[in-house]
Order: C-alpha cells, then sequence, then structure tokens
C-alpha cells in the first residue's frame, strides 16, 4: 500500500551536499578530482556552435539553385567577415554586376544547389560552468563535468526566481513574521543575500536591486507583484532562468505568511557565512525546489548527516504544517490519524488527520494539506 | 480470455485495473495504483507496475505476480491471460513537426502527431513569420523526442521541404532521452524529394521515410505517418525510458501513448454507436480534447492547460476576469491571484472548503473551454484518412477555417479528469461541462468513473469485445442529457424562452415551460429514456430553427434531464453582484453545492 503523505521540504542544519555541475554539451573539464574550489571558480568549458544563418543567394544574384557554386567565391567549410563579397556575378557589362556579401563573420556551412540558400555560421559561444558551492571536487565526469560536495546547512524554499548566485548571508529584520520593509535595506547589503520575514513588495525588490543585493529569503510575496517583478504573468512553473538582477526564494508561498520559526531561526544561526542560492523551480513530474546552501568553512568536518529527508509515512505525535486554507501556514502535531475517509466541508470523502495546534485547538485537516516536518 | 490486467503508467501514478470475465460478460473488478517510478531514486518504471500489481493482488485476492514475473495463463484464482499497458511517464512523446505551408501541410503535421499521442512542442513552416536562423535556434532548443518533417504533395515543390531539411540539419538538434542517440526523424512528405531529404539528413540523424501525409492537396493520408510515430515512439523513445524495456517484454500488445489509447477507445465506441463524441480529459498538467465526427477523428493536447501543475497558466490564457465570472462570491483580486499560485506550488493539495472548491471549478470552466477553443481551431479543413473532396472545396475550407465540430450534431460529451470525475457532486461536474462547452439541442453527458479510458483503448486492439462491454458497464457514469438553446439564442431575463412535454418512461406526461436565462433539473433515471417535445418561443430556436419544436428521445443519468434557457453563449450579468446571484441560482437549481453557512 502507498503512503498518503506529502514529505515536506528539506531543512537540514548540517547535511553532506553533493552538487553535479555539467555542461549543455561536451566541453573540457579543468579541475580535477580532490581539487578545493570557492563558488565562483570555473569547473567546464565549453563551445557552443554558433548561430546560423541563411541567405536566399539565388534571389539576390538573379540565378538558378543548380548553377549556384558557379558563382561562389567561397566553399563550405570556409571562413569569411562580414561584408567580404563570398559570391558574384560576371556579366559583360560590370555595372551589371551583382554581389553576395557575408551577412556576419564566421563559416561558410552548406551552399545548396536545391534550394540557392547559403548557410553561414557564426563562431562558437564559450561557455562555462562554475563551481557554484564552496566545496570540494569529489568526481570527474570527462568531457561533461564534476560533483561538488560540501557539509553545509541546506533549506529548500517552496518557490522561486533568478538563478544562481553566492554571498554572504544577513538577517534583515527581527521576527519571522515582520514584513521587509523599505527601511531595512542599507547599502550595507551590497553583494549580499539578505533575510526578510512574512513579506516583500515590488517597490523594496527594487530598493534592494539598486543597492546591489543579490538575492532575498522571504516567506511570501504576491502573485501581482510577481507579474511585475518577471515583466509577465506566469503561466508555468519552470524557473530559474530569468534576467531580473536578483534571486528571489520563498520559504511559504503567495501571500503575506511567517518564515517557518526553524528556517527563519536557522538562518539567523549562519548570519555572515557565505551562502549559494538558486531560485530554479519545476513544479512538474521530478519536481525542483529553489534551494539556499550554506557550507561549514571547514570540509575536515565529518560529512556526516545530520538531518534526513523524512522517507516514512506519518505517524501520531508528528509535526506537520498544513500548506492549505483554511488554516495554511499553521504547524501542529498529529493527533489522530483514521483510517477511513471522511467527509470534508467540500462532501468530498479524504482521507484525513486531526491536528492539535500548540494552543491546545484542534483541526481537522486532508492529509494532501500537510507537509511533514521536523520538531 | 477471461482475465485482463492494464496499467497506465502516467508522470506521477501508475493505475492498474483488473478486468474479469463474469457470468458471460467483461466487468472492471479491482484496481490498484502506486506512484510511478521512473525517476530517481528507482529509475525503473517496472517497480511501480509491480507495486500496482500487488495493490490488486492484495484486494482481489488473486494472485498475479510469481516473485516479479506475471503469472499467464488464468487458472482459477491465480494469473492472468493478457497484460497490456499506456505510458505518459516521463512527459508523454515530444515531438516538433514541420511543413512547407503552414495552413496545409504543417497543419496535418500537426493533427498527425496530435492523433499518434504526441504533445507537439512547435510546428515549424516555410512561411510562418519566423526569420531562418531562428527557425534554427529553436530546432536545437527544444530537443524533441522525435520530429515529423512533411511538405510538398507527390510531384509538388521539392524546394520548400529541403530547405526544412536543411534547417534541421543546420540545427543537429539531439533527442531529449539518450544524450548520444541520433534524433528520429520521420520524413512524410513530397516522395520526388526522398532522396534529397536522405542526402541531408541520413547521416546527421536516425530518418525514416513513410507514405506522404498529404499526398495530393485535396487528400490526407495520416495513417501511415501516425503508426510509424507509435512504431518510433516504442524503439527510441520508450526504449531509452527507464525500465521500459522489462516493461515491453511483459505486454501482450505494443504499449500505447496514453492519449493515443483514449483516442482509440473514443473511435470504437462512436464507431459501434453511430454517435459523434467530444471528450476531453483535463489533467494536472495537460488537457486533451478528442472529437469524432463521423469517420473523422481529432486530438488535441493544451500541454499547458491543467488543474495543478499548470493552474496559474489557466490564469495567464483564460485571463482573471474570465475566472472571476464563474465565481459565484465576491473574492478579492490579489487574494484569488495568490490562491492559484499557492495550488500551483503544492499541486497535490485538494479544496478544504466549499469556497475553495467552487474556485477550482471556475478555474476548470475556463481551462476547459481554452483547451475546446483550441481543439476547434485545429479540426478544421482536410480530415481524417483517405478523405475525398473536390479542390474548389478544399480551398473555401481553408480560408473559411471552419471547425467540423458542430455541437448541434453532439451526441455525447464525456469528461475525465480528477476535477470532473472526482467532483464530490455529479451535478458539479454536469454544471462545469455545460458552462465550459456550452453544448446545443439536444446532448448527453457523461464523466470517465475512474479514468480507464486509455486502458481500455490499448486493450481495444487485442480484445475490443471486452473493451466496449466494460466502456459502457463500468467505464462511463451517464451524468443524464441537456436540452439547450443554440448558439445566437439571446434573450432577457423572464422572457418566454421554451415550453416542452415529456413523456417519462411509465407513460406519464408532464407539460411546462421555462423562461430564459434558468436552469430546470428533471428527474430521469440512469437506464430510463423518456420522450421529449421542445417547443421554443419565435425568438430561440432548440436545433430545429427559430420557433421550431422538436421531439427526441432523451437519456437519464445520475443527474437527469437538464433543461437550460441560459442563452448561447450563456447570459452573465456584467454587475458583480446580479452575477453571483445568477451563478448561485443555477447551483440551487442543479444542487449543485450544500447550503453552507460560509457564504
Amino acid at each position: 500500500m502507498t503512503h498518503a503523505y506529502t514529505p515536506g521540504l528539506r531543512i537540514a542544519e548540517r547535511t553532506k551536499l553533493t552538487s553535479q555541475r555539467i555542461l549543455p554539451l561536451l566541453g573540457d573539464v579543468i579541475v580535477k578530482k580532490g581539487d578545493v574550489l570557492k563558488a565562483e571558480d570555473v569547473v567546464a568549458r565549453a563551445h557552443l556552435p554558433g548561430k546560423v544563418h541563411a541567405i536566399n543567394a539565388v534571389n539576390r544574384l538573379g540565378i538558378q539553385p543548380k548553377e549556384i557554386r558557379e558563382y561562389m567565391l567561397k566553399k563550405e567549410g570556409e571562413p569569411v567577415r562580414k561584408d567580404e563579397i563570398i559570391a558574384e556575378t560576371k556579366p559583360w557589362i560590370k555595372m551589371l554586376k551583382s554581389v553576395l556579401l557575408a551577412p556576419i563573420t564566421g563559416t561558410i556551412e552548406t551552399i545548396s544547389t536545391v534550394t540557392g540558400q547559403v548557410l553561414l555560421r557564426e563562431p562558437p559561444k564559450p561557455i562555462q560552468v562554475l563551481a557554484y558551492i564552496d566545496g570540494t571536487v569529489t568526481e570527474v565526469m570527462e568531457k561533461e563535468g564534476v560533483v561538488m560536495e560540501t557539509t553545509a546547512t541546506f533549506i529548500q524554499g517552496i518557490f522561486g526566481v533568478g538563478g544562481e548566485i553566492a554571498g554572504e548571508l544577513a538577517i534583515a529584520v527581527d521576527k519571522p513574521d515582520d514584513v521587509l520593509t523599505d527601511d531595512h535595506i542599507k547599502p550595507a547589503y551590497k553583494d549580499k543575500i539578505i533575510v526578510g520575514g512574512a513579506f516583500i513588495q515590488h517597490n523594496v525588490i527594487d530598493k534592494a536591486k539598486k543597492v546591489g543585493v543579490k538575492g532575498i529569503i522571504v516567506g511570501g510575496f504576491d502573485d501581482e507583484d510577481l507579474k511585475k517583478l518577471l515583466g509577465y504573468d506566469l503561466g508555468v512553473a519552470i524557473t530559474g532562468s530569468e534576467e531580473i538582477g536578483i534571486t528571489l526564494i520563498l520559504t511559504e508561498g503567495f501571500g503575506q505568511i511567517p518564515m517557518a520559526y526553524k528556517t527563519f531561526e536557522l538562518l539567523k544561526s549562519r548570519a555572515g557565512a557565505k551562502a549559494s542560492m538558486n531560485g530554479a523551480t519545476q513544479i512538474r513530474a521530478g519536481v525542483v525546489r529553489p534551494e539556499i546552501v550554506i557550507p561549514y568553512e571547514t570540509n575536515k568536518l565529518s560529512g556526516k548527516e545530520t538531518d534526513k529527508p523524512v522517507d516514512r509515512g506519518m505517524e501520531i505525535g508528528d509535526f506537520v504544517r498544513i500548506i492549505r486554507v483554511p488554516y495554511f501556514g499553521k504547524i501542529g502535531k498529529i493527533k489522530e490519524l483514521p483510517f477511513p475517509p471522511q467527509k470534508i466541508e467540500t462532501e468530498a470523502m479524504v482521507r484525513i488527520l486531526e491536528v492539535e495546534f500548540p494552543d491546545g485547538s484542534t483541526a481537522i485537516v486532508p492529509r494532501a494539506n500537510v507537509e511533514m516536518i521536523k520538531a | 480470455m477471461e482475465v485482463i490486467i492494464a496499467t497506465d503508467c502516467g508522470s506521477t501514478t501508475t493505475k492498474a485495473i483488473l478486468i474479469e470475465k463474469k457470468g458471460g460478460e467483461y466487468r472492471q473488478t479491482f484496481r490498484g495504483e502506486s506512484p510511478t517510478t521512473v525517476e530517481a531514486p528507482f529509475e525503473d518504471v517496472t517497480r511501480g507496475v509491480l507495486n500496482a500489481f500487488a495493490e490488486v493482488e492484495e484486494l482481489s485476492g488473486r494472485k498475479i505476480l510469481d516473485g516479479e514475473k506475471i503469472i499467464t495463463p488464468s487458472r482459477g484464482n491465480t494469473g492472468v491471460d493478457v497484460y497490456v499497458s499506456t505510458s505518459s511517464a516521463g512527459g508523454g512523446l515530444q515531438m516538433m513537426v514541420a511543413g512547407a505551408v503552414k495552413t496545409m501541410t504543417a497543419e496535418s503535421a500537426q493533427r498527425t502527431a496530435l492523433g499518434a499521442g504526441a504533445i507537439v512542442m512547435d510546428v515549424i513552416a516555410s512561411n510562418d513569420q519566423r526569420l531562418p536562423h531562428e527557425k534554427i535556434d529553436r530546432i536545437r532548443h527544444l530537443r524533441p523526442d522525435m520530429i515529423l518533417l512533411s511538405g510538398g504533395t507527390d510531384g509538388g515543390t521539392v524546394t520548400h521541404v529541403v530547405e526544412l531539411a536543411e534547417y534541421i540539419a543546420a540545427a543537429n538538434p539531439k533527442p531529449r532521452l539518450g544524450m548520444t542517440f541520433q534524433l528520429p526523424i520521420i520524413y512524410a512528405g513530397n516522395k520526388e524529394a526522398r532522396g534529397k531529404i536522405k542526402e541531408i539528413l541520413s547521416q546527421k540523424t536516425a530518418l525514416d521515410i513513410t507514405d506522404n501525409i498529404r499526398p495530393t492537396l485535396e487528400r490526407e493520408n495520416l495513417f501511415p505517418a501516425r503508426q510509424e510515430i507509435q512504431k518510433l515512439f516504442l524503439e527510441h523513445v520508450m526504449a531509452q525510458a527507464p525500465g521500459y524495456k522489462k516493461l515491453m517484454s511483459w505486454t501482450g500488445a505494443p504499449i500505447m501513448p496514453t492519449p493515443g489509447a483514449v483516442g482509440l477507445i473514443m473511435q470504437t465506441i462512436a464507431k459501434k454507436n453511430n454517435i459523434n463524441v467530444v471528450g476531453v480529459d483535463i489533467g494536472g498538467a495537460t488537457t486533451d480534447v478528442f472529437s469524432v465526427y463521423g469517420e473523422i477523428f481529432n486530438r488535441t493536447v493544451s500541454a499547458n492547460l491543467g488543474m495543478s501543475y499548470s493552474i496559474s497558466n489557466v490564469l495567464a490564457e483564460a485571463g482573471l476576469e474570465n475566472i472571476l465570472r464563474w465565481v459565484p462570491f465576491d473574492i478579492d483580486e490579489s487574494d484569488l491571484r495568490n490562491r492559484i499560485k499557492n495550488k500551483m506550488i503544492r499541486p497535490t493539495t485538494i479544496p478544504q472548503t466549499l469556497k475553495e472548491l467552487k474556485i477550482e471549478q471556475a478555474i476548470s470552466r475556463e481551462a476547459l473551454r481554452v483547451s475546446f477553443e483550441q481543439h476547434k481551431s485545429l479540426a478544421v479543413g482536410l480530415k481524417g484518412v483517405q478523405r475525398e473532396r473536390d479542390i474548389s472545396e478544399a480551398f473555401k475550407q481553408e480560408i473559411e477555417g471552419e471547425t467540423l465540430v458542430d455541437m448541434l450534431k453532439l451526441d455525447l460529451l464525456v469528461g475525465s479528469g480528477g476535477v470532473l470525475s472526482h467532483a464530490p457532486r455529479r451535478s458539479q461536474a454536469m454544471l462545469m461541462m455545460m458552462d465550459a462547452f456550452q453544448p446545443e439541442g439536444i446532448t448527453r453527458i457523461a464523466v470517465d468513473s475512474i479514468f480507464m479510458m486509455p486502458h481500455l483503448g490499448v486493450l481495444s486492439t487485442v480484445n475490443e469485445q471486452a473493451a466496449t462491454e466494460v466502456f459502457e458497464k463500468d467505464c462511463l457514469i451517464h451524468l443524464g442529457t441537456c436540452v439547450s438553446l443554440v448558439k445566437g439564442s439571446i434573450g432577457k431575463p423572464k422572457e418566454k424562452c421554451i415550453s416542452y412535454k415529456i413523456t417519462m418512461p411509465d407513460g406519464k406526461k408532464t407539460e411546462e415551460s421555462l423562461p430564459f436565462g434558468e436552469l430546470r433539473v428533471l428527474p430521469l433515471g440512469i437506464d430510463q429514456v423518456a420522450e421529449i417535445e421542445v417547443l421554443p418561443a419565435k425568438n430561440f430556436d432548440t436545433g430545429a430553427g427559430r420557433g421550431k419544436p422538436i421531439t427526441k428521445k432523451v437519456f437519464g443519468g445520475v443527474v437527469g434531464l437538464v433543461i437550460d434557457t441560459r442563452g448561447k453563449p450563456i447570459a452573465l450579468a456584467k454587475d458583480k453582484a446580479m452575477r453571483v446571484e445568477q451563478l448561485q441560482q443555477w447551483a440551487k437549481a442543479v444542487d449543485a453545492y450544500p447550503v453552507s453557512v460560509h457564504l
């Protein structure tokens, strides 16, 4: 029988982490196994094939496709410079001569005697992959990339935008239910990752960007403001490649929701440390959540994992966070786990649990609407 | 064949059903499900299949497995006679199609791929307004499972299709799965260009050549290319997916892409009963729409319209206003936006309050409406296999772009997917479908009880009798029949609209009238058939023309017979308070929701 539970987002004070750093296509790995690297170090390089440009040569020269090779001054594979003549007609009267100029600097890819097209390719574009986290290279995959390993504090968010960044962690608010406002954004936060409380608005993000803040971690954010930040309504939750000048991670969800106490305290305990974060989120089968990695300075410490993800079904006494209204964001302890499905307000028959809140009150919640967390 | 087990390996859940022959007829008896195990840490689809089998074993008491081996044939309470499966795990079959002219061969190519069960990631055409380098960039970045290249009628132009082949070669695309393999490309265009296409693509890709999908301007021939797609799906795509080689060795029929199988059962049923059918499967990430009108089958997939993973895209595509118009209470726009995004980021949660349920059902109406609009816009022009028409007609169709989905000729509308199949009250599903599809005239409405259409589709390839018997007895839950006004029928609230006479199965007659803008439900049980004579007022039409009566047999269901005079399109009040009142009245008329203190 399968378990009906939602594993919570991972929050670990100290855990061994690995990160695969892979090129999008085969290239060169420039580090070796055992190297100790900083997040900003390059681990691998490759060359993306250049962009292809097509020119309809026969129309430009007024010739037939099958004759094209007779008029070409350059052959397939030969390099060309921008505005260099690559083909020309040879009329009796020179004034009637037509020429074909290279629209780019690159190489001749193909000359087609069927379509009369000439395809040119721009020079390859170099790309590089960074280490992303401070750590050690534990595996090298030839021509593909490396595996980095570190011992770190690890926190998964629920949603993020913006890509990989690294910077010093700074706590900008006093309490997890504080709203991160304009006044909290100080010039000293330049190049840092700042931690807010329950909420941030778009104008505050704008100010943070002006100051030079690299990343923000906060409990909640309004969808209306997300639209302003991205410039469009986000339809499908596949993020990470936006170029918005900052990385934002929400730990709880949309709306004003205090950051979970444990998450806030953990971040606070690591203030001043160097952190890496990535807003990339993919909510599909094979879910990817945004992450915050705060490596411990020395890797000589044992890589022993002190926090493990919950990998069992729910039991009475376990702590859960409710992840849907009407009790959204509340944390409590499981009091009852009745087996048979029960009718809820919507009249749907679903598996439920009874949860007890710290003030002693209780509520019935569908099992699908909670995630397990550690006490 | 006495005992059949079938699975559908979805992207999140693997669903197994057991079908047994009892008392001379096939019935679906037990079901089990388990998380799909295509991804890490398992990376073997058969783990999930075995777990789903184990649940069926536990519930039915039938021993199906001997270790990890399926016991065949069946003897008493042990074993099964055949195992069949469909799959959409790992994102299903993702294709890119290319054709010479956007509205002709490229559109035929799109229909070919969709009908075979694929998601079409992009349609490249010579005249699609993109510059060559933009096309090449797009081809390179998409990483589809395969490409269908078509273009030119046989003996017609070679240039355009060769040009497309050149772009593909320049892009040198890689398949999504298996970095080291060559990308499968099916060429189904002008046969005169085959030599050139081979020259350009055979070195760089796994090229496969089949019959032209558009041999002449006025004829489509989609079947051979569809067969080829499904063959390559098994040989290339499935063979790369974790555990599928083993799974393929277990099944008694080739594994089909899930939507391809659903399309097959729809066609089988439409043909058997000689009816026109529209079906919809609204999932978490995608919504599939199928239509069968006579011999013509069409399928579309709205890849990013769904109720969980893609719920936010419904908002982006339909717009907030369109969702809000179906919410039967006042709600702050910002609050609604945040609720939608919170469902997107936690897609497995369910509505706990009635308000939340109503919001999800409002969103579903728009997801269904937009998907159906997309379907209607593709189900146009030349359709189907080997359909002959004269040249003038072909041009006329292309110019007018008239949809083949005629709501007045629709006999049966089938809904599937959690929001419809698992709606707490069946009347909610009926109302959602009536609002989203806006049927005209007299239409039967049903839901798929536990989403077994994929299983039955693939089963129909080995045992059509078993598939159709189970479809009719266990798969469909008939909600009833709705009698609606025809498109363009607009009136004023309370205006005299229709009167009707119903002769019930026991001979009892009822004579009533219903003014404009209302809904009424008349009880008519699941196996009952009544006769209705509808007389619309002179400004209204129920299918026979303005003011003209119609008499028809109507079938009952768990909801009953619904008379709908709300106009076509449904006339919603512009004023928010009045609209909310309207929605509440309609919901009350079909007894959609419990009376709640929350509203």
